[in-house]
């Protein structure tokens, strides 16, 4: 080794300013402050700049990761946020939101034996920098090339997609169902995770490059797929995977029972919060029960403390190990008070007069992974017990939306419903169709569909450019 | 994308309107029995709408609407020129049409609406068309006129005698039934009339589509707070209906799911008027 000194291990991330957690309970703001420079400044010297990279290699876009944070280091914070975004669209979305410990920071050199570089922060510390202090403009846009894409569903992957290929002079329209653009990032993660006026900045900025959004466009019922290719030269198929999934047990329309896709759509798309200057109503009442694991459940939850229940309890058929939500949220969650009942599965919900009085659980057995991986959890006979409740909020996973498939003939679909694509290009069974985002791959992440979105953006240039 | 409202007037006094929006591709795709869901401004709740006639040459939709709580009476505070904020469409299975023989469609107050588009395209796929209407009184009664121009024969009831035979439309429509018979019968109204139509269907075997109003947000399948109980089996009423087989609902689930939020609709509701009621006092 050549190095002159050794460079000093820091063991532990950097702490990262929050709100403490009996006062965000109570209020809809973010719970994280981010860094400040110090803190960033600080952080960001704990890196070593390895030379293998390990940490690019568990980011689904490749960010060059040692590299921004040399910059962060020298103060740069333009060109490490320039650096960031050569591979990363929306770096305040992901520092905020991707499972960091299951991707870059897994494989920081420094994980091995202590915590990893905290890169999420890091990421976002960039990306809030530009929004405050930089030049955030847009790219700069070569002559249009006269082909027109369409990109069906805003979410992250649409979103990417639209990025990318604007940036290659052609011209793009967005077409969203809903009212407002973003996809999950608008109506899924709340606010105090997101702050939608980040999500807003970064819609308002492919806006002025040029990309049209179109709300309120069903495809499949407005325009089809096939209509579509009439007039646009290919199309990216970004959909999501919407369908919200119930558990078929008994008591699950009662009055009470919300799918997390209602809940939150409700909170967050329609700001029940904020009722009544806003129109949109929602009902939570003094006890809640959230069914799931996921980042979903640790969202609905959450949103129910802050639209004011007492007692939150998250139920789990599987154990602590197993949770799949981000190790961060699922720590916020006991941190506010959110009751975890793991190694539990919901029997059926029982009500009185049409509405929801209580859930009844029972305890599973085999629900700790072994050597093996996953085993399937059985119910222990005998064990049922119930839980008092007012509202019950099933946040089980979802499924395909058949809407797209079923209007589009010839459209290859796998065994689950999804659009059967290629990972590389987003290539479907029909030509000038592409996708990408969970409408393929079933619900994952903001990065996987980003990844998405680029890939497929990468393939219809060559295609539209007639290279094959 | 917004629409522009370009006719609007009071059909039944003093709380049925009719509207008519410009809405040129909407009107190229709608079918009969599919509907519109609206957002009239950025603090507004998205409410379905059925599309009570469909113009594509116009390029135009219309919509009838009983202002009942906040959002219908505001809606009913617009004016022609002004600009709905968000319309959505169309949503929904269409109704399925073919020739069947002889269809009695059933409309309960301002539900005769959304049937008229449905009456139209039943007489043309050649069939038997008779619709029974009923309201309350004479007064209550909409789309008489337009119903009697596309049917064969409208039959009229009213609960206190005002106009046509006295009495609920069922007993109508059960005379209509051990007369003539029907091979389909089709009810749009409140679920209370939908529940009791079926039931008179029922001895007399009609299969019996009813148009299932149920709360919404999307429609289009990506929330299931508009499920509803069909033959043992759940149903996003937005994506798979709303048009059912009657006689397989779940009907008291229904009508306890609609009344999910009554508090909340009432203190919205007296919120606005209050708001509203300052506001054209600062206006004159
Ligand atoms: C509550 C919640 C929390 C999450 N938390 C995280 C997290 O912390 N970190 C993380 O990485 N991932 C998280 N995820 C997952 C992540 O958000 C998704 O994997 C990601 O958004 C998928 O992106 P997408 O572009 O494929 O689809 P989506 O974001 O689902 O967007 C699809 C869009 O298409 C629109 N659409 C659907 N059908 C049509 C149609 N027929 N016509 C027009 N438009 C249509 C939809 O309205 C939507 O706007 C979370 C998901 C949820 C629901
Ligand atoms: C498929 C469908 C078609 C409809 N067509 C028509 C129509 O053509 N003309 C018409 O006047 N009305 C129609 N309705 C009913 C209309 O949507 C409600 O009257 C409206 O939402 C009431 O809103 P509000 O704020 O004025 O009253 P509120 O006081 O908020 O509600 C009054 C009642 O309307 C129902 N309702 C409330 N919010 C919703 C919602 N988001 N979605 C559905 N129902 C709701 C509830 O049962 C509630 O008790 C239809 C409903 C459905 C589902
Ligand atoms: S209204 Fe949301 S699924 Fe039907």
């Amino acid at each position: 080794m050549e190095e002159k000194k050794k460079p000093k291990i820091i063991p532990a991330k950097t702490p990262v300013p929050e709100q403490a957690p009996l006062a965000r309970r109570s209020n809809f703001k973010e719970v994280s402050l981010g860094y400040t420079k110090e803190l960033a400044l600080e952080e960001a010297s704990r890196c070593f700049g390895c030379k293998n990279r390990p940490c690019v290699g568990g980011c689904p876009v490749g960010v060059p990761i040692p590299e921004f944070i040399a910059f962060l280091k020298a103060g740069e914070f333009q060109k490490a946020i320039n650096k960031i975004k050569e591979t990363n669209l929306l770096p305040a979305v992901c520092g905020r939101v991707c499972p960091q410990e299951n991707q870059c920071e897994k494989f920081c050199t420094l994980a091995k034996k202590h915590e990893a570089v905290a890169i999420g922060r890091l990421e976002r510390f960039a990306a809030d920098w530009e929004r405050e202090n930089g030049k955030g403009g847009t790219p700069p846009l070569p002559p249009p090339t006269g082909k027109k894409v369409a990109v069906v569903g805003s979410g992250p992957a649409g979103l990417t997609c639209a990025y990318d290929l604007a940036k290659q002079g052609h011209k793009v329209f967005i077409f969203e169902a809903l009212h407002a653009p973003g996809g999950v990032l608008f109506y899924g993660i709340p606010e105090f995770r997101l702050p939608k006026d980040i999500v807003r900045r970064e819609i308002e900025s492919l806006r002025k490059m040029g990309v049209e959004i179109v709300t309120n466009a069903v495809i499949g019922k407005l325009i089809t797929v096939d209509e579509l290719l009439d007039d646009y030269d290919a199309v990216f198929i970004s959909t999501g995977a919407g369908l919200p999934k119930f558990m078929n047990i008994e008591g699950e329309n009662l009055n009470g029972v919300y799918s997390a896709n209602e809940f939150l759509t409700r909170v967050n798309l329609m700001r029940a919060y904020q009722f009544p200057e806003y129109d949109t109503p929602i009902r939570v009442g003094e006890r809640v029960a959230v069914v799931g694991g996921g980042n979903v459940a640790m969202d609905a939850a959450r949103n129910a403390l802050r639209l004011g229940a007492r007692e939150v309890t998250l139920v789990y058929r599987r154990s602590e190990v197993e949770l799949p939500a981000r190790k961060e949220e699922v720590h916020h969650a006991r941190e506010e008070g959110v009751r975890f009942e793991l190694c539990v599965n919901p029997a059926r919900i029982i009500g009185g007069n049409g509405w929801v009085e209580a859930i009844e659980c029972v305890r599973m057995d085999l629900c700790e992974a072994d050597e093996s991986g996953r085993r399937s959890p059985k119910p222990i006979t005998g064990s049922e017990f119930q839980i008092p409740v007012d509202t019950v909020i099933m946040a089980i996973g979802t499924g395909a939306n058949p809407l797209v498939p079923q209007n589009t003939k010839g459209l290859a679909l796998t065994k689950r419903g999804y659009i059967a694509a290629d990972e590389e290009t987003g290539k479907t069974s029909r030509e000038g169709i592409y996708a990408g985002g969970d409408i393929v791959t079933g619900s994952a992440t903001v990065i996987s569909a980003m990844g998405a979105g680029r890939r497929a953006a990468r393939a219809i240039h060559k295609y539209l450019s007639g290279e094959k | 994308m917004s629409a522009k409202i370009i006719e609007k007037k009071l059909i039944r006094p003093p709380d049925v309107f009719y509207y008519k929006v410009s809405a040129p591709l909407i009107s190229k795709k709608a079918r009969p029995g599919q509907f519109v869901i609206i957002r009239l401004n950025e603090k507004g709740e998205r409410i379905p709408l059925s599309l009570a006639d469909i113009n594509p040459e116009e390029g135009t939709i219309s919509l009838i609407v009983m202002a009942i709580g906040k959002t219908t009476s505001e809606m009913a505070t617009m004016k022609a020129g002004d600009e709905i904020l968000d319309l959505c469409g169309p949503l929904g299975q269409p109704t399925h049409i073919e020739k069947t023989g002889k269809v009695v469609l059933v409309g309960g107050g301002f539900g005769v609406a959304p049937l008229y588009p449905i009456a139209k395209a039943f007489k043309a796929a050649g069939n038997e068309v008779v619709t029974v209407m009923g309201a309350r009184s004479r007064d209550l009664l909409v789309y008489e006129k337009e119903m009697n121009a596309v049917c064969d024969r409208v039959v009229v009831t009213t609960d206190d005698g005002s106009r046509g035979i006295k009495g609920p439309v069922t007993a109508a429509l059960e005379q209509e039934l051990s007369k003539g018979g029907a091979d389909l019968v089709m009810a749009v109204g409140p679920a209370i009339m939908m529940k009791f139509v079926c039931r008179t269907t029922e001895p007399f075997k009609v299969k019996t589509i009813v148009s299932l109003n149920t709360i919404m947000i999307d429609g289009t399948g990506m929330c299931g707070g508009c499920r509803v109980r069909v033959g043992g089996e759940t149903k996003f009423a937005c994506a798979d209906g709303p048009d059912f087989d009657g006689h397989l609902v779940d009907w008291d689930m229904l009508l306890g799911r609609q009344k999910m939020y009554v508090a909340q609709e009432k203190e919205s509701f007296e919120a606005w008027k209050k708001r509203h009621a300052h506001a054209v006092s600062e206006g004159e």
